[in-house]
């Protein structure tokens, strides 16, 4: 519900940012995404929708789009992540002021590795 | 000159009362967005008992809310002309309570913030996911039936509406119990009786909770109780108390009658934390003195019948606190005939504390139906006015005669 | 043994299929965690042929698309005569594995998809001890309580919460008679990228499913020091796991539930 309102709402704003500066863009790792930019900018939280659904309750795996795949290409080289302030979703969102709570539970940064470590005590 | 002097006075207390309950409420929401923001390590609940004291409040809440509707029932369903008078303030407080109810639960979610899901998702075997239907039309059907009682030209329609909310407000009830009853893991539930059970607690709790309110809005409209509707209701409340007392004694007698649960239930009733709040709170001073007071000579005495309400209503909360946070305690039964332990409290009975950000949060449900029913009852005239009142003691006496 | 798991763990099945020299890679690696997790550690167990990119653990991976099939059930039996006592190499595989590494004062408060039990037969006084975690029940209750649907069973057994759909309401930890579920109480930032968690939902044991799907074993049965733990179809009658339940006694816990649950018990 709330990515159909961003849907509707960010091409109207991108417009006008007159007060609001424009959101950040930088791609550190340049190549070719699975739809035109166009297509990503109005249709990315879909295609994140449908395959979350799919992969997440019927097992489907593969299929290119896919939220770790984005992360992948559209971190920061320096942070390594998507999600801090001026990063590749954070800037966009907040532009639009679309609330992004994917990062609650998905992890923003590419080839994140967890830390080994006994669970549950504290050390 | 004196008439405007206590309308004053009487103004300025509604405003002390509907700003003690905002702020009241204004603790809850602020300690709901705490633990958001905190997530549920900052409450007293965890991996074993994971609902507490706001699953106390939210349930006595929403089982003394389709309760309190019984007094409009009677009035309309069963044709008691002297109920029906009251059926507005009733209707009124099973709005406010539901609500106040409702929303402990949804904010003591871990995720209140996607609350919308709950309605947006169904599961149909789910008992929670009847009451996502339940909850909501009990609010329509009580609203519709509140509105056919107050505006004169939807009179004629209140018999049937009050015959609906009627009927809905037992399954609500139902709903409400089988959340317990449909459960098979932990012994303390998965009993068929927990749902007429929950009907007769709201019954008795819901009774309790409108005889302290009426109490207390004669109080403020410095006016008293008929005696006629008075012992009527007395006698009532003595009934369903005696009925809860009943059904408790049934549960717990025929889960104690299998071996299996008699572990359980030694625990609950006699070697537990919860063994003095069971016998001395919910059956001594929660039921069995209310009884006396009802039926003793005291009970001719229109305090005493309040002091019975309150302890009724302290009773309730005895009870659920013992049901809910008892019923969780004791570890669940994995390896039968063996002694269990684990880094995860297997096998460990759960001492549960609450925390005060619980407290707040639970009593902010308190606040809500507080206040929408001071605002209620200062806005929408519920309560009957003198002259009606002994009209239709005189025509309910006719019909009895 | 822990690097070459590494090593495979950014390949998913799909790249796997279109792209030859990955598929090779991953067969490498696959061999590599099949030589050390079981042929050294655990010889009586060979449950693989090598060949395939998927060879080191005889699981069979779906093409890039396909989704799970309702002809597999995935299942995992548990011989406890092997289980060491104080040994928790499950427990910290899997919680490794799945990010579950935050830490918290209160034990019961943390999230724990795994643990090991200690039982004392009450008659004789033995002890005995097993890794307890979600049984994947055919007929779960927790999925029947779930307001939301969340709570839900894939086509091939394996039981999960969608955090998508889980408001939170714990009405399935009320429901579940294995404790195996754990509410996250506190927010993270550690997770593994292909472990979503988050706070406020519940979670539990998925029989570590992103592994499953890349055609790896669950991480607590590949790094089980004593080969304790056999994973695989229920469904298929040729698979070591059917062969060994068919040969000797298995429990499943609560049986008097009659859940039909997907792990089984060797030796209690």
């Amino acid at each position: 519900m709330f990515l159909s309102i961003a849907a509707l709402s960010a091409p109207t704003f991108a417009g006008d940012g007159s007060r609001t500066p424009k959101p950040v863009i930088e791609i550190d790792t340049p190549g070719k995404c699975i739809a035109p930019a166009d297509e990503m900018r109005r249709n990315h939280m879909e295609m994140l929708k449908h395959q979350r659904n799919l992969t997440m309750r019927e097992g489907v795996r593969g299929e290119p789009a896919s939220l770790n795949e984005c992360i992948s290409c559209h971190a920061s080289k320096k942070t390594g992540s998507v999600h801090q302030e001026g990063e590749f979703c954070q800037s966009c969102h907040a532009y639009a002021a679309v609330k992004l709570d994917c990062f609650e539970c998905h992890q923003p940064r590419a080839n994140f590795k967890t830390s080994a470590s006994k669970p549950g005590i504290k050390p | 000159m004196i008439l405007t002097q206590n309308a004053r006075l009487e103004s300025g207390l509604f405003y002390l009362l509907a700003g003690l309950g905002s702020l009241v409420i204004a603790i809850g929401i602020g300690t709901a967005l705490y633990m958001e923001h905190s997530g549920h390590i900052v409450t007293g609940m965890n991996n074993q008992t994971v609902w507490g004291l706001p699953h106390v409040f939210a349930i006595f809440l929403i089982v003394a809310a389709s309760g309190v509707l019984n007094v409009a029932s009677i009035g309309s369903v069963f044709g008691k002309k002297i109920y029906k008078a009251r059926a507005p303030l009733s209707g009124l407080l099973a709005l406010g309570m539901l609500a106040g109810g409702l929303t402990v639960i949804m904010l003591d979610l871990g995720r209140a913030d996607r609350i919308i899901v709950a309605a947006t998702h169904f599961n149909p075997t789910s008992v929670f996911g009847w009451n996502v239907i339940l909850y909501p039309g009990f609010f329509a059907i009580v609203g519709i039936y509140l509105w056919t009682l107050m505006e004169r030209r939807m009179n004629e329609y209140s018999h049937i509406a009050g015959l609906a909310a009627f009927i809905w407000r037992l399954l609500l009830t139902t709903g409400t119990g089988s959340i317990f009853g449909f459960l098979v893991a932990r012994q303390g539930y998965g009993s068929a009786l927990l749902a007429p059970l929950f009907i007769i607690l709201s019954f008795a709790w819901g009774l309790a909770v409108f005889f302290v309110v009426q109490a207390a809005i004669c109080v403020w409209n410095n006016r008293s109780l008929q005696e006629n509707i008075f012992s009527r209701m007395r006698n009532l409340l003595g009934i369903f108390v005696a009925a809860t007392l009943f059904f408790t004694a049934i549960l717990h007698l025929t889960n104690a009658y299998f071996a299996k649960n008699v572990g359980f239930e030694s625990f609950l009733l006699f070697n537990s934390e919860f063994s003095a709040m069971f016998w001395v709170g919910q059956v001594l001073l929660g039921s069995l003195l209310p009884i006396y007071l009802i039926y003793s000579p005291a009970g001719n005495k229109r305090g005493w019948i309040t002091i019975a309400s309150l302890l009724i209503i302290f009773g309730a909360f005895c009870q659920l606190y013992v049901f809910i946070i008892g019923g969780q305690a004791y570890p669940l039964d994995i390896f039968p005939g063996y002694d269990v332990t684990s880094s995860f409290a297997d096998g460990a009975i759960n001492h549960y504390t609450p925390s005060v950000p619980e407290f707040f949060l639970s009593i902010g449900g308190i606040g809500i139906a507080f206040t929408v029913t001071v605002v209620g009852v200062r806005l929408l005239r519920v309560m009957p006015r003198q002259e009606a009142l002994e009209k239709l003691e005189e025509d309910d006496s006719d019909g009895a005669a | 043994m822990s690097d070459s798991k590494h090593n495979a763990q950014p390949e998913l099945p799909g790249k796997a299929q279109t792209n030859p020299a990955r598929r090779a890679f991953i067969a490498a690696a696959g061999v590599g965690v099949a030589g050390l997790g079981f042929t050294a550690i655990a010889p009586g167990l060979h449950l693989m042929a090598v060949g395939e990119a998927n060879a080191a653990t005889g699981i069979a991976t779906r093409k890039p698309g396909e989704a799970a099939s309702r002809a597999v059930r995935w299942g995992l039996l548990v011989d406890i005569n092997k289980c060491a006592p104080g040994c928790t190499k499950c427990v910290e595989a899997c919680h490794t594995e799945n990010g579950v590494t935050e830490k918290l004062a209160d034990p019961r408060q943390a999230s724990q998809w795994i643990r090991k039990v200690e039982l004392t037969d009450r008659r004789n006084g033995k002890k005995t001890e097993l890794p307890m975690m979600c049984q994947h029940c055919a007929n779960p209750p927790c999925v029947d309580v779930c307001p939301t649907g969340a709570s839900m069973k894939r086509a091939d057994g394996i039981v999960l919460v969608d955090r998508h759909s889980c408001i939170g309401c714990r009405y399935c930890m009320m429901a579940c008679p294995y404790k195996a579920r754990s509410l996250v109480h506190l927010p993270l930032t550690e997770q593994n990228p292909l472990v979503p968690r988050g706070q406020g939902c519940v979670e539990s044991c998925t029989l570590c499913v992103h592994r499953i799907d890349r055609g790896q074993q669950p991480a607590c049965v590949e790094q089980c020091p004593e080969g304790a733990m056999t994973f695989g179809d229920l469904n298929d009658p040729s698979s070591e796991i059917s062969k060994r339940i068919a040969a000797t006694h298995t429990t499943q816990v609560r049986s008097d539930l009659r859940l039909d649950v997907g792990v089984r018990y060797q030796g209690i």
